[in-house]
């Protein structure tokens, strides 16, 4: 068993030629956005933004998902079971010992399933959640660093729910050995974490990495790391998996290079780009944590976001969720799914009643579409200059029905005479561990969403409605119950005669600020 | 010397357990891992470097255990 291994090796990994790609991408990268053309039942995937269809067996794959299509996500669910906790790498914005924020990592001793106990949750949440539609393995460590766990639960759960797409996040460190299992086991989503594609950027993000047998350190480490995670994106491309690159935004260390990340993982075929905001804070016990590193504003992260949009499809509506989150994203139910509740529980998995649940919902994403573009008929021939964001409290579902007070976040649109985009979300829960108790939580919500010029409830108090109405944000409450966008597209749209007559002027909002801590239980 | 697991520090990741050669690594009550120390050869003869340090994510858990006389290769 012994090996040596020496850096040729890894040098080799950089001078793999990929074989020709083009065509792949052709299917998968060139277009960009695509959105439901009212009826025909089909969504938008990313950005949402424009409206060419994908080809049909891609489309397949990404209409009834949450992370890949923001239309979707809306409707449909997805879990994460907590079957991997070994890892290969070290990032400075993960600590092992507890919560990782950034990655979708809950602490580690904290949640550990076997397989089998991961097979029986999935049943135990696809009966109770039938538009739960997508399985995915994100940690706690790295899915592809425990490969039999890992292959072991998609294995059991192709054989009892074989109606529920399976996917996996990884560093990336071992793929090129996994993507044939992977295509194999019919794994049809693959995310890849990328921060950097310069090693010298790299040596800032890792500290060491675990390869061959060998812990690497530095620069050599990143060098290995990113060889190999571009190599196992050619081969997801080469064969047909759809692959979405997580990259986080450090400020100051990888925020002008993510723009390389994005050229480098566009020309290999990458389907969706997700950058994310680093989360950080002493108590989390990172080293970016301890150093001081901040986290981008929200103005930061959508200045990058839109730089790269030309580019490629870019997904919003990350919520970097944990690796035992269950339900909508930006929802978290996976408290009703304990491990003591779910071997308890009596499973009836019953395949014909979630499908007649997801035919009801795909028509109630059909009615969003349908909406959304009978109002966009009425912005037809205006023209403006005017861009401006609101945020919405939704339960789902394409509506604003959730009331201000109970809002755990907010979904951001942007509004122009080309319609109304998704660009974001924003947290507005209290961070357990954060310190932030003290504080008014109305102040929090306005700090939060500072840069919006109306916030869409379906109900809201009167006194926050005043506060809301001192730092000019307009709260609107007539529209609950109606479709956003179609509701949107109608506020923007007598917004521009109020300018135009006079009645208001049009102020350009500042900048607002990123929630710190992950996504926990409500 | 074998190595040995420092208890505090372990997170019970499993990560060491299927890189040691001797399959000296195994699961303990809580979830943690610990080392036999009759069965580690310090990696000797297999590695370069002692398997259950290079991958371990917490450092200084891993370490020699002073109870136990240096592994002589056969
Ligand atoms: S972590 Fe991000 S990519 Fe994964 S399920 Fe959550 S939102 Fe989707
Ligand atoms: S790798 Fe380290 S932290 Fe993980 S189980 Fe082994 S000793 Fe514990
Ligand atoms: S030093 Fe090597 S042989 Fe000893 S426990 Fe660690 S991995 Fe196993």
């Amino acid at each position: 068993m012994q090996t040596t291994h020496n850096q040729t090796e890894a040098g080799a990994v950089g001078s793999h030629t990929p074989v020709n790609i083009d065509e792949v991408m052709q299917q998968v990268a060139d277009h960009k956005g695509c959105g439901t053309s009212g009826g025909s039942g089909k969504a938008s995937c990313g950005s949402g933004a424009g409206e060419n269809d994908l080809p049909k067996e891609i489309w397949d794959k990404v209409k009834n998902h949450p992370c890949y299509s923001e239309e979707a996500h809306h409707h449909y669910a997805r879990m994460h079971v907590a079957v991997a906790p070994a890892c290969n790498i070290q990032c400075n914005y993960c600590n092992r010992k507890y919560d990782c924020a950034n990655e979708s990592r809950p602490g580690v001793v904290s949640e550990k399933l076997t397989p089998e106990q991961a097979a029986k949750k999935v049943l135990a949440v696809a009966s109770t959640i039938p538009q739960m539609t997508v399985l995915g393995i994100a940690g706690p460590g790295d899915p592809l660093a425990n490969p039999e766990k890992t292959f072991k639960t998609f294995e059991l759960i192709a054989k009892t729910a074989p109606d529920i797409k399976l996917c996996v996040s990884t560093n990336g460190l071992t793929l090129p050995e996994h993507v044939e299992r992977l295509s194999q086991y019919n794994i049809d989503h693959v995310t890849i974490t990328i921060n950097m594609v310069d090693p010298e950027v790299g040596a800032k993000i890792y500290p060491w990495v675990y390869y061959n047998k060998k812990r690497y350190a530095g620069v050599e480490a990143a060098k290995i790391l990113t060889d190999r995670q571009l190599q196992g994106l050619e081969m997801l491309t080469e064969r047909g998996i759809l692959s979405k690159i997580n990259s986080v935004m450090i400020p100051g260390i990888n925020d002008q290079p993510l723009v390389e990340v994005n050229k480098a993982v566009k020309s290999r075929g990458a389907f969706l780009h997700n950058i994310m905001p680093l989360i950080s804070a002493p108590e989390h016990g990172t080293v970016f944590g301890l150093t001081g590193q901040r986290g981008p504003t929200a103005q930061e992260l959508k200045a990058l976001q839109d730089s790269c949009e030309g580019e490629m499809n870019m997904m919003r509506h990350c919520r970097q969720c944990r690796a035992d989150a269950v339900g909508l994203l930006g929802e978290d139910r996976s408290a009703e799914f304990t491990t003591d509740k779910i071997m308890e529980m009596e499973v009836n998995y019953d395949l014909d009643s979630r499908k007649a649940y997801q035919a009801a919902v795909e028509q109630e994403r059909q009615a969003v579409v349908a909406a959304k573009q009978e109002e966009l008929q009425t912005l037809a021939g205006a023209h403006s200059d005017i861009k401006m964001l609101i945020a919405v409290a939704t339960k789902g579902s394409g509506k604003v029905n959730e009331h201000f007070g109970h809002a755990t976040e907010f979904q951001i649109y942007e509004l122009s005479t080309s319609g109304a985009k998704f660009v974001g979300h924003r947290r507005v829960d209290l961070y357990c561990q954060g310190g932030y108790g003290e504080e008014d939580a109305l102040a929090t919500v306005i700090r939060a969403i500072n840069d919006c010029h109306a916030v869409f409830v379906a109900k809201i108090g009167g006194c926050p409605k005043n506060d809301l109405k001192a730092a000019g944000i307009d709260p609107v409450d007539q529209y609950a119950n109606q479709f956003i966008e179609q509701s949107a597209i109608a506020y923007f749209k007598e917004y521009l005669d109020k300018v135009a007559s006079g009645e208001i002027e049009h102020i350009v909002k500042g900048d607002a600020e990123i929630r710190q801590g992950a996504l926990i239980a409500a | 010397m074998a190595f040995k697991i420092v208890e505090e520090n372990c997170t019970g990741c499993c990560a060491c357990e299927p890189e040691c050669p001797n399959q000296a690594i195994s699961e303990a009550k809580g979830g943690l891992f610990i080392i036999d120390p009759a069965k580690c050869t310090e990696c000797i003869g297999h590695h370069d470097e002692p398997q259950c340090v290079a991958v371990c994510p917490i450092d200084l858990t891993c370490i020699i255990d002073d109870n136990y006389p240096r592994y002589e290769a056969a």
